[in-house]
């Protein structure tokens, strides 16, 4: 091949990068934005696809989510590598208004957290509404029990369910109770092809598409009642946060026209969030 | 058919206006390997004008003489002075060198010799132009443009001379330039290498073939075990050797 | 059980509908990834050359360390280039977080040694052979290594290849950095990741086929150039 021949195909791999940064551009640089930090929960039940387009819309500023675990989310946040953290795991969310990371905590909304398992359900707590009752004849009858294992939300609620019942899953890891230290998904995936029982917040639940022979066990139980707040990360400790900008997006998640959002919000007919901000004073 | 006097060589088309590496000189030159003497205490001279084949028997220590003389190899012992001085780097385009084995540059036969004009210095245009002659020289411009490795052996070979004589050297070493080739393309490498030492090029080649010997050498430099038994004029040589050992390989014998 | 089948063929409608979001996801993931790849040869080409020409005390530690850092594990490059690029961090000031520059930078990075260590394999293999030849006509090292790398040219846009097709493959750097946000750095692995989390399972594995294929295309293009160099008896 000739040097012009080479350099010809060189040129055509410079130009399909060329070509390709002409793609469909992703959102405009020229809109203002922020950087919310949140988890996978709540972005695979499909809420922040649901009602950002509706602040957007409203505000002329685009959210960008950065979905990862509760723990991850929260150390990004304390980076400052976000504006707002939008997170369930209220015990961590005001030790990072304590610390100063961020300027306020508010509620926004809740859901529930539900116990699935296999449809023989051998542990036979099938019907029941005691969430520690359940967990209890899980580690006696020494069911397979895929846990979460990553510090998140939903694993420290898990964990504290655990501490009710006396006793200590952790020393059974490996055998019946299974660590994957992986998101809620992950740990659904890993469930359904074990058979084993979990615990899942509903939304994921409902959104999840792997169930498997997987169902609802338990619930109802007030225990498994599941926060969510929004806090708008300290711009005093990182100048770089767009303070304004996050304010307006809090502001209109704890409006009546944000709560309705989240309220109105449905999967297969099932509302998947319920609206609890404190009203305006 | 060479020139039959000792040092008569024809007038150079070529003026040299400096010279760099002539006279080469070699003084006590020693290569030893593993308790053997490779070069035993070797003093040579190489001066004026033609062609000298270092001749001998396989192991005599040919090739490694001609790239301690090139500057490719330091020697354990002895030095080297090319015009007077220690070489201190290749002195490229004055000295050139063809290996046994041609090493071609992966493009066309035409910019492997541009590629050696380039280095040497000239011009663009310059290079282009020497390109050319020299491709037509060696017979190979109906192949310039081809990749210089498909070229056959002969071809290859021929390729090599023609990029080493492109830039007009003062002093070429060859080392075995016929080797494993036909006697058609022996017999052009031959005639390159005439027409290189009528130019004025110093040439320097190393041969174990006595026939091409006689035919193309000015002078003989004959090498026997690490030693330069003989140095002297070509038909002196051929006609009254001096040692026991230039006798037996003359005599297609090998010398012990 | 899923229906596989019926969720490869939404993998597949989608493409050949061209699909909006996913034409804007493959886009994506070929310019991440075309530019990391070239941004990367712009670094290891000369410093694979250079280790293979150059003679320094400390040049043996410094190719193992090259070598090995071709298996550096992407999410450990996500995490540095994260710690890097954080408003916490050294480069936070950039604003590079959570765009697809930062994605391009830790590709870049992850890539680099791998072009670097294969350039300076296949430098010095050609190193050895043209040395006394180069060193008689005097050639000095810098234009020693130019000549290298273009003599070298098939075996480095083969080595350009691999590159790409690791950093096209990844998900653990460009997830870290990235953030994985729709419509911004969404790419094809982390679409893979997040719809495999979702439990979509069939559209996860309809989106690997069509990563796959991509990677199946970059490797017939390195074997028509193989074929293109033999003939033209380069190798």
């Amino acid at each position: 091949m000739t040097r012009r021949k080479f350099l010809t195909l060189a040129a055509a791999l410079l130009g399909a990068v060329a070509i390709f940064s002409g793609v469909p551009q992703p959102a405009s640089a020229d809109q203002p934005f922020i950087v919310v930090q949140s988890t996978t929960s709540t972005q695979n039940s499909g809420l922040f696809d649901y009602i950002l387009p509706m602040f957007t819309g409203k505000s002329g500023i685009e959210v960008r989510v950065v979905a990862v675990g509760t723990g991850q989310a929260i150390k990004n946040a304390m980076n400052g590598d976000g504006d707002v953290l939008f997170v369930h795991a209220k015990p961590a969310e005001e030790k990072f208004v304590a610390e100063g990371h961020g300027v306020r905590r508010d509620d926004v909304m809740y859901n529930d957290f539900v116990i699935v398992g296999p449809a023989a359900d051998p542990a036979g707590i099938g019907g029941g509404h005691d969430a520690i009752a359940a967990l209890q004849k899980i580690a006696e009858s020494k069911a397979t029990f895929a846990s979460r294992g990553d510090d998140s939300g939903t694993n420290k609620k898990e964990m504290s369910l655990w501490k009710e019942t006396g006793v200590d899953p952790q020393k059974a890891s490996g055998t019946w109770y299974r660590e994957t230290g992986s998101g809620m998904g992950a740990t659904l995936n890993a469930a359904a092809g074990m058979n084993a029982y979990t615990m899942s917040d509903r939304a994921t639940w409902i959104a999840f598409n792997n169930k498997g022979d997987l169902k609802i066990q338990v619930e109802g139980d007030k225990q498994l009642f599941n926060q969510y707040g929004v806090i708008l990360v300290n711009p005093e400790k990182h100048p770089n946060v767009k303070a304004k900008l996050g304010q307006s997006f809090i502001d209109w998640l704890l409006s009546p026209e944000g709560q309705k959002a989240i309220a109105s919000y449905k999967v297969d007919g099932q509302q998947l969030f319920f609206p609890n901000a404190a009203p305006s004073s | 058919m060479p020139d039959a006097g000792i040092m008569t060589p024809p007038t150079p088309t070529a003026k040299r206006s400096t010279r760099a590496i002539l006279p080469l000189v070699g003084a006590g030159l020693v290569v030893a390997r593993g308790g053997r003497k490779l070069l035993d205490d070797i003093d040579v001279e190489i001066d004026g004008h033609g062609l000298t084949t270092v001749l001998g028997p396989n192991g005599a220590g040919k090739t490694l003489l001609l790239r301690v003389l090139a500057g490719l190899l330091t020697p354990d012992q002895g030095r080297v002075l090319w015009a007077g001085r220690r070489p201190a780097r290749a002195r490229f385009p004055d000295l050139g060198f063809v290996f046994q084995k041609p090493v071609l540059l992966r493009r066309s036969a035409r910019a492997n010799v541009r590629y050696a004009l380039r280095v040497a210095g000239r011009t663009s245009a310059d290079s282009r132009r020497r390109t050319d002659r020299a491709l037509a020289e060696a017979g190979l411009e109906h192949l310039a443009s081809a990749p210089a490795r498909v070229l056959s052996g002969g071809e290859q070979r021929r390729l090599a001379i023609a990029r080493a004589l492109a830039v007009e050297p003062e002093v070429l070493f060859l080392d075995e330039p016929c080797a494993n080739l036909d006697p058609a393309s022996m017999a052009a490498v031959e005639a390159m290498i005439g027409q290189a030492r009528s130019r004025g090029t110093r040439v320097v080649l190393v041969s174990h073939d006595i026939a091409q010997a006689r035919r193309l050498s000015d002078e003989i430099a004959f090498m026997h075990r690490g030693r330069i038994v003989e140095h002297g004029a070509a038909e002196s040589f051929f006609a009254r050797p001096q040692s026991a050992a230039a006798e037996s390989f003359l005599a297609g014998r090998i010398p012990l | 059980m899923q229906d596989f089948s019926a969720a490869f063929g939404q993998a597949f409608g989608l493409l050949l509908a061209l699909d909006r979001d996913l034409m804007e996801i493959v886009g994506l993931s070929l310019r991440v990834s075309l530019t990391a790849v070239f941004c990367a040869g712009a670094i290891g080409f000369p410093l694979g050359a250079a280790l293979a020409v150059a003679r320094f005390p400390g040049r043996g530690a410094l190719i193992i360390l090259v070598n090995a850092l071709m298996g550096l594990p992407p999410v450990v490059v996500g995490l540095l280039a994260y710690l890097a690029l954080s408003n916490a961090g050294p480069l936070g000031p950039l604003a590079l977080l959570y765009t697809p520059a930062a994605m391009i930078v830790a590709q870049a990075i992850l890539v680099t040694p791998i072009i670097a260590a294969l350039t300076r394999q296949t430098v010095e293999d050609l190193r050895v052979e043209y040395d006394e030849q180069l060193r008689i006509m005097g050639v000095g090292p810098l234009h020693a290594v130019a000549t290298l790398l273009w003599d070298a040219r098939y075996s480095l846009l083969t080595t350009l290849l691999a590159g790409f097709g690791r950093a096209v493959a990844e998900v653990g750097a460009v997830i870290i950095v990235g953030g994985n946000i729709n419509h911004v750095t969404r790419v094809m692995t982390t679409t893979i990741a997040l719809e495999t989390s979702k439990g979509n399972l069939a559209l996860a594995l309809g989106l690997g086929i069509i990563l796959l294929a991509l990677a199946i295309g970059v490797n017939a293009v390195v074997m028509g150039l193989r074929t293109t160099a033999v003939r033209s008896a380069y190798a």
